[in-house]
């Protein structure tokens, strides 16, 4: 009998393992948590949407194209499953959910393609309604065709900041600032590892361009101070600092926020992959080999959800992924084709350290944070509170203080906040950031409905 | 480095933390040591239900004790480890379980525990969210629950601010009688010296018992828990099933922020060498066709969260408490069998008492460990129907 290949995600990195895995005759499962594959960087609009790949995704709609058709040619060969969201790994079977239809399915290999959303750091005021991630406001536009507000202000750094904001110029909404914390200097110190994929450079500076044609005032060096607004109306405004000191309040009626990317982790984590500390990402993530193999046997991860290098190095790294599993059930395996990967995906990997470089995670602002911000906005406990178990309760690790605090506790599970608690945790205790460790993986990965049924069954009255 | 004190503790659970606590109201010095960081394991990942029914009788005296500790606890350890006097109520779905309750009610009256049992109408008036298979409800007006998460450190820290030593992240491998009292040995190779040691390390305990000649058929298992996103706050009370049939022994609480608290039916595997336990999928599920059985409203909401702990469990469900049966000043508190969190300071308490005056009105005879020096295969495996307090 032939193995079972999971696939999990159908995103760049999905598509591509699973095109790897029909050309050698498999038949994998693929199952994504969208309605219709693409991932989030090429999301598909719903049926019946009529804008042109060229409108939906810019210099980006030829790979988008091509990803799409790659995946309309595999569904003959493959069984997908959208629409389900994977909520556990236990050894050997994923769990899944779809709607209230509960369902495991057993693996011989099982590649995590889980992407990876904005890395957020906490402002005084990003609780009120009309505060988005970029990644959150690029979904709306994408999907719905959709923009977040009538002024828009994106804030945070990272390539996405500029990529949101032209994306939503184009689409005509109104951007009022486009407030980045990272520097040009930094950009420029960043250039040499930057020029490792020079098309995407040259791509970044296209956006520039768009911006600078809309007349979109863009702040460099900036730190956030405030987003203004009220219960009742939301977002009214943005206060940061300027980097020669000046303050500047730009009206607008909602915010999109990011810090570059973070990837998604839950389902490494809940298959058991051991984790350890990047210093330079300053962040946990599972351990995976070149090709992508976890140390949890028949666990591959690729794409975005085991390293952030974007798009085009998770197509290769999908592919690479899926050529080690078949590898390692005892399926030929083509090593110059892998090679080929390996090299491409050095090249993302330095061009990876150079946005790094060039946008840099403000890890700074946590230690300064008025004690009244709101870090975990699931179960809105603050700063000073996650201080005060830190500095009464002792609590210098990030399990102990989400047990004191609830910080973490919340329906994102930490997915948004983990990243600045653990900030402010360090900065509070005074230790590395190494040392406050990383929440333990809890399943379910998203809310799981308590209407759950198995798959099977026909629903009885109950 | 060396260490003295009147008692060592080790273990820093709820009877760890607890009996420090009140060894040091009662004067004598006291050092805890805990291998990882108080309240980790069982005690703080455990339901949080402030539970006496359903206790077998010779626990309640201790667990009205203990009662008295929860309801004074603000003022005792100078924080709020929320807990909520706001009664817990037992349901079933057999009529067997149904008479049970009568009896149950009538036997722990006199053991001072005053129980409520309705039936039928009535008991949809009081209950109307119960789904249609419930027969009978118990409701015990003066329990609740508080939570487990703050608890044991609340307790630690305020034994600490009396003057104890509490010493986390700290193994012990070794215990020893020596001329004078013990000597006990860390994993790094501290030594710390007591005339008096009580052992409530849970499922820890039997490798350090064994060095007295009394191992214990002690099994780590882990509870399966859950907590649902918040809701509007509208049961304040504590409530489970009870009944012989695992799978449908499931309950829940609510916090006042909105969160419903769920746990019960079979646990799931524990390692205490690992100090990992893990929910597995297939209960979650099961648990969520109980939960909509039991409170059909249930069904609109959503798990958000679930986790595990290392409990550790006896054959007849029943803890060892009191002293070691081989080795004078040595004392035992294990193995409470997913039950040890409401009664952990009514226990720490009366150990406290019995360590420092040497003894205790209670009686402890059925908790003591030569019970399985006595007969390790001829127990039979009780059936206890909520294993999380």
């Amino acid at each position: 009998m032939a193995a079972t290949v999971i696939v999990i995600g159908a995103g760049p990195a999905g598509v591509r393992a699973a095109e790897a895995l029909v050309e050698a005759g498999l038949r994998p499962v693929v199952i994504d948590e969208g309605r219709r594959d693409g991932g989030q960087i090429y999301r598909r609009q719903p049926e019946g949407f009529t804008r042109t790949y060229d409108a939906l995704y810019g210099t980006e709609a030829e790979r988008a194209r091509a990803l799409h058709e790659a995946f309309d040619a595999l569904r003959p060969n493959i069984d997908y499953v959208p629409d389900t969201l994977v909520w556990n790994v236990a050894p050997n079977s994923v769990h899944m959910v779809s709607g209230t239809r509960h369902r495991e399915l057993g693996f011989d290999a099982l590649i995590v393609c889980s992407g990876a959303t904005d890395r957020l750091m906490p402002v005084p005021g990003w609780h009120h309604a009309g505060t988005y991630s970029l990644g959150g406001a690029q979904v709306a536009l994408k999907s719905q065709g959709c923009a977040i507000g009538s002024r828009v202000v994106m804030m945070g750094t990272g390539p996405l900041l500029y990529l949101v904001a032209a994306q939503y110029v184009k689409a005509g909404a109104t951007v009022s600032a486009v407030l980045d914390t990272s520097t040009f200097a930094q950009r420029l110190r960043a250039l040499p590892q930057l020029l490792a994929i020079p098309s995407t450079l040259k791509k970044g500076i296209a956006l520039m361009k768009v911006l600078k044609d809309a007349r979109v005032p863009v702040h460099r060096g900036i730190t956030p101070v405030e987003i203004r607004g009220t219960p009742e109306h939301g977002v009214q405004g943005v206060r940061v600092k300027l980097a020669d000191g000046a303050m500047l309040e730009v009206e607008c009626d909602a915010v999109a926020l990011g810090y570059h990317l973070r990837s998604e982790t839950q389902l490494a984590d809940l298959a058991g992959c051991e984790f350890r500390f990047d210093q330079a990402l300053q962040q946990w993530l599972p351990v995976a080999d070149e090709d992508g193999r976890s140390n949890v046997k028949g666990v591959y991860l690729a794409g975005d959800g085991a390293r952030v290098r974007g798009a085009d190095a998770a197509e290769r790294a999908g592919r690479l992924a899926a050529l080690a599993a078949m590898k390692d059930i005892g399926m030929i395996s083509n090593e110059d084709e892998a090679n080929k990967l390996r090299i491409q995906l050095g090249r993302f990997t330095r061009f990876a350290a150079g946005l790094r470089a060039a946008f840099p995670w403000p890890a700074r602002f946590a230690a300064t944070l008025p004690d009244e911000t709101i870090v975990c906005r699931c179960e809105a406990i603050s700063a000073g509170e996650l201080r005060r178990v830190v500095n009464d309760m002792g609590a210098k690790e990030a399990n102990r203080a989400k047990a004191f605090s609830r910080v973490g506790m919340g329906r994102c599970q930490g997915r948004f906040c983990a990243h600045a608690g653990a900030e402010v945790i360090a900065a509070e205790a005074r230790v590395p950031l190494e040392a406050v460790g990383r929440l333990r993986g809890q399943a379910p990965v998203k809310p799981l409905p308590m209407a759950l049924a198995p798959h099977q069954d026909m629903e009885t009255s109950e | 480095m060396t260490a003295r004190a009147d008692v060592i503790v080790i273990g820093g659970g709820i009877v760890g933390t607890s009996t420090a606590f009140f060894l040091r109201q009662r004067n004598r010095s006291v050092i805890l040591l805990e291998r990882g960081l108080t309240g980790q394991q069982a005690s703080g990942v455990n339901f949080g239900g402030v539970r006496r029914q359903g206790r077998a009788l010779e626990q309640l005296a201790m667990s009205n004790r203990a009662l008295e500790t929860w309801r004074r606890s603000r003022e005792l350890l100078g924080e709020d480890v929320e807990f909520l006097p706001s009664g817990h109520t037992r349901v079933c779905y057999h009529a067997h379980d149904a008479e049970y309750f009568h009896r149950y009610a009538a036997d722990a009256r006199a053991c001072g525990l005053d129980l409520e049992v309705v039936e039928g109408a009535a008991m949809f008036r009081r209950f109307p969210f119960l789904g249609r298979d419930v027969l009978a409800a118990s409701i015990s007006p003066l329990d609740g629950h508080a939570n487990p998460r703050l608890a044991a450190p609340a307790f630690g820290r305020a034994a600490a601010r009396l003057g104890a030593h509490i010493v986390e992240n700290t193994e012990v491998v070794r215990v020893e009688k020596e001329a004078g009292g013990f000597r006990v040995e860390t994993a790094t190779g501290d030594v710390y010296r007591a005339e008096q040691v009580l052992i409530c390390a849970g499922a820890w305990a039997n490798a350090l018992s064994t060095q007295f000649g009394e191992p214990v058929p002690l099994s780590a298992r882990g509870p399966q828990m859950a907590v649902t996103e918040p809701v509007p706050y509208v049961f304040p009370f504590s409530m489970g099933v009870y009944t012989s049939i695992k799978e449908e022994s499931v309950y829940f609480r609510q916090i006042p922020r909105g969160n419903i608290v769920l746990g019960g039916g079979p646990p799931g595997p524990a390692d205490a060498g690992t100090r990992r336990a893990s929910v597995l999928p297939a209960n979650t599920v099961a648990q969520m066709a109980q939960f909509r059985r039991m409170v059909p409203a249930m069904r609109a909401l959503h798990v958000i969260r679930v986790w595990s702990g290392v409990e550790s469990y006896l054959p007849d469900s029943e803890p060892v408490i009191g002293p070691s049966s081989t080795t004078d000043g040595l004392f035992y508190a294990f193995g409470f069998s997913g039950s040890g969190f409401q009664i952990g300071p009514g226990v720490g308490e009366t150990l406290a008492e019995v360590l420092d005056s040497g003894s205790t009105p209670i009686d402890l005879t059925s908790f003591s460990i030569r019970r399985f020096q006595r007969a390790s295969s001829t127990h039979a495996e009780s059936i206890t129907s909520e294993t999380s307090p």
